[in-house]
């Protein structure tokens, strides 16, 4: 396939590209731009940050390690090398790290470079959250802190703001390709790699290619190339489906898009339920929540995504689509048992709507580290209280079982009573018949039944005013 | 003078700029190869048969080595010999490499080494602690044993008694940067190293021993690691050899670098310990007597393990003056990675060792914790008051009295025999407590975890005293050569590496001192074993003592004789002559340093020097466990504060403050930079870094998604790092001190905060293991509401 991009403010045109060569081993490989380090090749740890920008101006921090070429087919790529500026000069947060005492082996510096360049651009100055996704193993992060808060009031430099608008020539699309097959009935392709343009375009694609593997943010699929060095075969890549990300509210429901990142999806849940949005501010990183899709944190059917747990409490609908034909199901019957999920050949995600309701949700995510981990437990409580009795529970975990899974025993013990000490740790006794959850290396069955448990205690001791978040500590 | 200023890191503009060149980042020969290994996935067995045919078939695929295929030494071991670098029928562990796939690209190299069909002859691993004590799986005949007095029948005959046992997990380095080399073949045979490696010597000798060439015929550079920690100091050997194997046999370049999750399988790590303690106080928590059982589970090869042991046991008292001290090391083999050098080398095993004693003594006689470690400090030693620089006496009043009965009476020794001279943690403690407000926060923690039943606090101060020097005596020399150009610019090259932490700038600070130049005039040098032979490992914290006083030597021989000449000239004394702000004086006569340099070069007078240093006083026996190993100790403190939730062991690290020993500081800046990384380091070892075998021997935390290393939100929300003012009583350069490895052990005050923390939430004691992980902090909660 054909794509093309601007790289450092020059644009770029690559014919016959291997749809999964990764944006960082071309860099360093085939352009020998090599300030683009190889950390982790799985997308943790931040070395190989770049920044991409978006037609409309949108600048994001990606992992270039996981970021597949076709990816950034229209959209402009920045590296260290153009983030320093032509004839050498330094960048604000360039020199910041320098005076600041901010790399010492250096390996990590370009990514936390790159970070920092996208924060400035975008105004962001929470650094904790911006920079989670960048692993530095000498400073100890203080002087790195420091460093960001220096430079958050130098102006942009104008060499960084050529990527706000810009315009790229129109790939032909060199017979079928890419583009809206759609259109007159033509036909799609069968084993090209294909990227729509279009959810339409989309179904068609895929109801001829129902075995094709589909590529959205890349997060997880990127991996299974780097680490697991599969063949992907077919690839229908999602990200010129500019109709998959739309979000449209109405008073009774938010339905939002599949291709919906994580980072966008955030701000829509700071109003109406913030700890949700606490908890997706630490879904994977920066770096992991500007790629990664809702659709495809479904779609993926892990046991241990944080997505569908909020979703499932929150009493959300899935919309599927195959060809012409679409169906909704409440969320968590999606999820039929480890590794499957009620999906048809050629049938994707399409969107998926939270109803309204006042907000009664909080989100439990226990990890071994505060950002940037797998939960080992990802509890969601929904529960509604009238009259000092328990009117309506929905709890769900991720973690738990071999699929997100409603704790409904929980749910039965709660509903309908009141809404004291006595009942929650009755309810508490529920869980061993919910749950018969795993041991492994992010934590043993016990921890995670009992903290499962202590998450209902820690979700009614918060309803009564008590202090029970660490995060809330000052020193 | 360019000494003691808070430079930047010499490659700080070039890291900004991504324009700092690693290993990966070379240009590479048009026609290079690329290795990968194929790796073993048990445990322990034998190798039946080994069907590579597909390996060589996948595209892409030139040659595929096994062990039948090396021509001289297959080991790449630094110190037993019993560590080939490609296995030859035993499998040892899983993860380790079996053959090597040379192909045209990484990626092919990758693709291709999975597909080896390997058949084995499986046995039962040796995997824990007791699998290797119950079959007497070890190196070295038996235990080693320090002890000094008499410990069993001071502990009977103590007024308090208590034993515990403390687990104590291992740590991956992450390095950022994974292992990497780079084998150019050169004409008859010679061959030019590129290697990411603490130890350009060692793999200059393992290349030369695999090749089958003196040493002479390999040059092995490194001008900068992306990190090493000790994690490059043995385990680059086997790609650098594998890479020159493969370059002498195909006459290509050949390249290796481990993707993250090879090198996390493959190489070793910290050593997990398990210290079984008895001990024996006074009312006053004063320890009278202690036995120590260190369980050290060395992996498969003997790597550099038994100087690791023997660190744990020389810091089994950290900074506490011990009359009746038992210590006795195991060194366990197992059929898991090698374990291997780590920031502290040991030390810091050793050391939370006796600090969990002491929180436990404490909280046995319901004493503040602080109080008891003062109880047992050393005395501190009498201050040096004639210090040219004059800033080695801390202010009067923040000095304790030294306990009388040991203050000027007799020598005070550690357990192996070496008298402690240099005590200043009495001031050190403090002035932290003082600047930390010790005492009125333990009274807010009290009253905060009263009024809060699910969140708790906890705060604790501990100290650190680390010793100075390589056990192994002989590695403590240096070398260093030193050009000055007729222009007056000045290459810099010695024998130590450049990982991150700064050696290249503060050496470069001494020589620019030397010659009275601002350090721009100094050009910093790839390590390169060909300019300075037979160097040590760059570790043990010794790069500025030994490569500083090297160059210091080779600086001096240079200027001595630019002073002869022109002291010749202008009829004076050639110690008269001054070098100083860019300037040489010689009588009245004033001269830029590019003009004394145009002038010696004129008057034909050698430019260039070597410089050697070794260190002084070092010598001791380290099987009878006793002598002076150190030169000197690194002092520090630490103060942190945490939360932890007790439903679910969720923590925070809330404020560290940090006090610590650089000596005279070379470089400030730098200084602070390693105690800022050493305590995070420090702290992610002893709370969120865990490492998970299974049952098979497989390591389950292979990759940065599953091993946690501390993130940027991880870092004390308040950290407050200061240098303590004071020289080095012993005469290193420019009185400064090492600064590499001690801070780390500055975290092991976030493992006891969390011990306090967790012991407010009932009456028994909650022997915390580490890492301290949410999951073992609130198996320790309950232990403690329960009072088991």
């Amino acid at each position: 396939m054909d794509i093309s991009f601007l790289l450092n403010g020059d644009s770029v045109v690559l014919r016959d590209i291997s749809p999964t060569t990764t944006a960082l081993d071309w860099l360093r490989e085939t352009r020998g731009l090599t300030a683009t380090k190889e950390g982790c090749n799985e997308g943790d740890c931040g070395a190989c940050t770049v920044m991409v920008t978006d037609p409309d101006g949108t600048s994001r921090a990606l992992n270039a390690c996981i970021l597949f070429l076709p990816q950034l087919d229209g959209r402009a790529l920045r590296t260290v090398e153009g983030i320093t500026g032509p004839d050498g000069a330094l960048h604000p947060v360039q020199q910041a790290m320098i005076e600041h005492h901010g790399s010492q082996c250096g390996f990590c510096t370009p990514g936390f470079i790159a970070a920092m360049a996208v924060s400035h651009v975008n105004g962001e100055t929470d650094h904790d959250t911006a920079l989670a996704g960048n692993l530095c193993r000498c400073t100890g992060y203080a002087p790195i802190i420091r460093a960001a808060k220096a430079a958050e009031d130098a102006p942009v430099p104008d060499w960084m703001t050529s990527d706000r608008s810009f315009f790229l020539p129109e790939i032909s699309a060199g017979g079928s390709s890419n583009q809206g097959f759609d259109e007159g009935g033509g036909k799609p392709p069968v084993g090209d790699t294909l990227q729509p343009r279009s959810t339409d375009a989309l179904a068609i694609a895929y109801l001829a290619n129902p075995e094709a593997t589909l590529v959205a943010g890349a997060t997880d699929v990127g991996l299974w190339v780097t680490k697991q060095m599969r063949d992907l075969g077919q690839v229908i890549f999602l990200n010129r489906c500019e109709d998959l990300n739309r979000i449209t509210q109405d008073e009774d429901a938010l339905s939002i898009g599949a291709g919906v990142t994580i980072a966008r999806l955030i701000p829509l849940m700071d109003g109406a339920h913030p700890s949700f949005a606490a908890m997706l501010r630490r879904y994977g990183s920066a770096q992991v929540r500007a790629a990664a899709t809702i659709g495809g944190n479904i779609a993926n059917g892990s046991p241990i995504g944080d997505g569908p747990p909020a979703l499932i409490a929150l009493g959300a609908t899935l919309h599927l689509r195959q060809g012409d034909t679409r169906r909704s199901m409440a969320l968590e019957d999606f999820f039929l048992d480890y590794g499957k999920q009620d999906r048809r050949p050629g049938e994707f995600v399409e969107s998926v709507t939270i109803p309204r309701q006042p907000d009664r949700l909080r989100c439990y995510k226990l990890s071994k580290r505060f950002d940037q981990d797998i939960s080992a437990v990802c509890g969601c409580f929904n529960i509604t209280v009238e009259n000092g009795r328990v009117s309506a529970a929905r709890i769900a975990f991720g973690g738990m079982a071999g699929t997100p899974k409603r704790a409904a025993a929980v749910e039965a013990a709660l509903t309908g009573q009141p809404w004291d000490e006595a009942t929650v740790t009755k309810a508490m006794q529920a869980f061993a018949q919910d749950y018969s959850p795993l041991s492994d290396m992010r934590a043993s069955a016990r921890y995670r039944l009992e903290t499962a448990a202590n998450m209902l205690r820690r979700y009614y001791l918060e309803d009564q005013g008590q202090r029970v978040a660490i995060m809330e500590v000052q020193p | 003078m360019s000494v003691a200023k808070p430079l930047p890191h010499d490659a700080a503009h070039l890291h900004v700029t991504g324009q700092a060149r690693y290993v990966d980042d070379m240009p590479l020969p048009a026609n290079t190869l690329h290795l990968a290994f194929g790796l073993s996935t048990i445990a322990r067995g034998r190798i039946i048969a080994m069907d590579l045919a597909a390996v060589r078939a996948a595209p892409g695929v030139v040659m595929v080595l096994t062990a039948q295929d090396l021509p001289f030494a297959n080991d790449v071991s630094p110190s037993a010999h019993d560590e080939p670098l490609l296995a030859t029928g035993e499998v040892h562990y899983v993860g380790q490499p079996l053959f090597a796939v040379v192909a045209e690209s990484h990626l092919a190299a990758r693709h291709a080494a999975p597909l080896g069909r390997i058949d084995y002859a499986e046995e039962t691993p040796i995997l824990t602690i007791d699998e290797a004590m119950a079959a007497d799986s070890r190196f070295e005949d038996g235990p080693r044993i320090y002890a000094k007095g008499d410990a069993r029948t001071a502990i009977a005959a103590a007024p308090h008694r208590i034993e515990g046992r403390f687990e104590i997990g291992g740590q991956e380095h992450f390095y950022l940067e994974g292992q990497a080399a780079l084998a150019l073949p050169q004409e008859g045979g010679d061959m030019v190293v590129q290697s990411s490696t603490q130890h350009p010597t060692e793999v200059q000798h393992k290349v030369a021993e695999a090749l089958g060439v003196p040493m002479h015929a390999v040059r092995v550079e490194i001008r900068r690691m992306g990190g090493g920690f000790g994690g490059k100091e043995s385990q680059g050997n086997a790609l650098a050899v594998a890479c020159a194997v493969a370059a002498s046999r195909t006459g290509r370049p050949c390249k290796m670098r481990y993707d993250r999750d090879d090198d996390m399988v493959i190489t070793g790590k910290r050593h997990d310990f398990r210290i079984d303690y008895t001990v024996g106080f006074d009312d006053q928590g004063r320890v009278l007597g202690v036995e120590f059982m260190h369980y050290a589970r060395c992996g498969w090869a003997q790597d550099l393990s038994l100087p690791v042991a023997d660190r744990a046991m020389l810091h089994a008292d950290n900074a506490y003056l011990l009359d009746h001290a038992r210590i006795e090391s195991h060194r366990l083999k197992t059929n898991t990675q090698s374990a291997t050098a780590f920031r502290g080398f040991g030390g810091p095993q050793g050391m939370v060792g006796i600090e969990r004693v002491m929180d436990h003594v404490a909280h046995h006689l319901g004493r503040d914790p602080l109080e008891v470690r003062r109880v047992n400090y050393y005395a501190e030693a009498t201050p040096v008051s004639d210090r040219a620089r004059g800033l080695s006496a801390p202010p009067v009043e923040l000095r304790s009295t030294p306990p009388e009965d040991i203050a000027g009476k007799k020598k005070q020794t550690t357990p192996y025999g070496m008298e402690v001279e240099d005590f200043i943690l009495h001031a050190m403690t403090d002035k932290l407590a003082q600047s930390g407000e010790y005492h009125r926060r333990r009274q807010a923690v009290a009253d905060w975890n009263a009024a809060n039943p699910v969140l708790k606090r906890g705060l604790a101060l501990t100290p650190v005293k680390f010793g100075i020097s390589f056990t192994l005596t002989h590695l403590n020399q240096a070398g260093a050569l030193v050009h000055v150009y007729q222009d007056g610019s000045i290459h810099l090259n010695h024998g130590g590496t450049e990982m991150g932490q700064g050696l290249f700038q503060k050496v470069a600070q001494v020589a620019a001192a030397r010659f009275g130049l601002d350090v721009s005039a100094v050009k910093i040098t790839a390590t390169d074993t060909g300019k300075v032979p037979n160097t040590s490992a760059t570790a043990a914290s010794s790069g500025s003592d030994l490569n500083g006083m090297a160059v210091k030597a080779a600086c001096d021989t240079i200027r001595d004789r630019m002073a002869e000449h022109l002291a010749q000239l202008h009829q004076c004394a050639p110690a008269g002559v001054r070098f100083a702000e860019g300037e040489v004086c010689a009588g009245e006569a004033r001269y830029s340093f590019a003009e004394a340099a145009q002038m010696a070069y004129a008057a034909r007078v050698s430019l260039s020097a070597t410089g050697f240093y070794a260190t002084p006083k070092v010598e001791w026996d380290r099987i009878k466990g006793h002598g002076r190993p150190f030169f000197y100790f690194a002092y520090g403190v630490a103060l942190t504060e945490v939360v932890i939730d007790t439903l679910t062991g969720e923590n925070r690290i809330l404020r560290a403050d940090l006090l610590h020993d650089a000596g005279a500081s070379l470089n400030p800046a730098l200084d602070i930079g390693q105690i800022e990384g050493g305590y995070v380091q420090g702290a992610g070892w002893l709370t969120m870094e865990e490492l998970v075998w299974d049952k098979a021997g497989r390591l389950r935390t292979h990759a940065p998604s599953t091993y946690k290393i501390p993130a940027i939100s991880d870092r004390p929300a308040v950290f407050n790092v200061a240098l303590w003012d004071g020289d080095n009583r012993e005469d290193t350069i420019y009185r400064s001190k090492a600064v590499g490895e001690p801070p780390l052990m500055l975290g092991i005050s976030a493992l006891m905060a969390l011990s306090d923390a967790i012991a407010a939430c009932g009456p028994a004691y909650p022997a915390l293991d580490a890492p301290a992980t949410p999951e073992r902090i609130l198996a320790a909660v309950n232990r403690v509401r329960d009072g088991i």
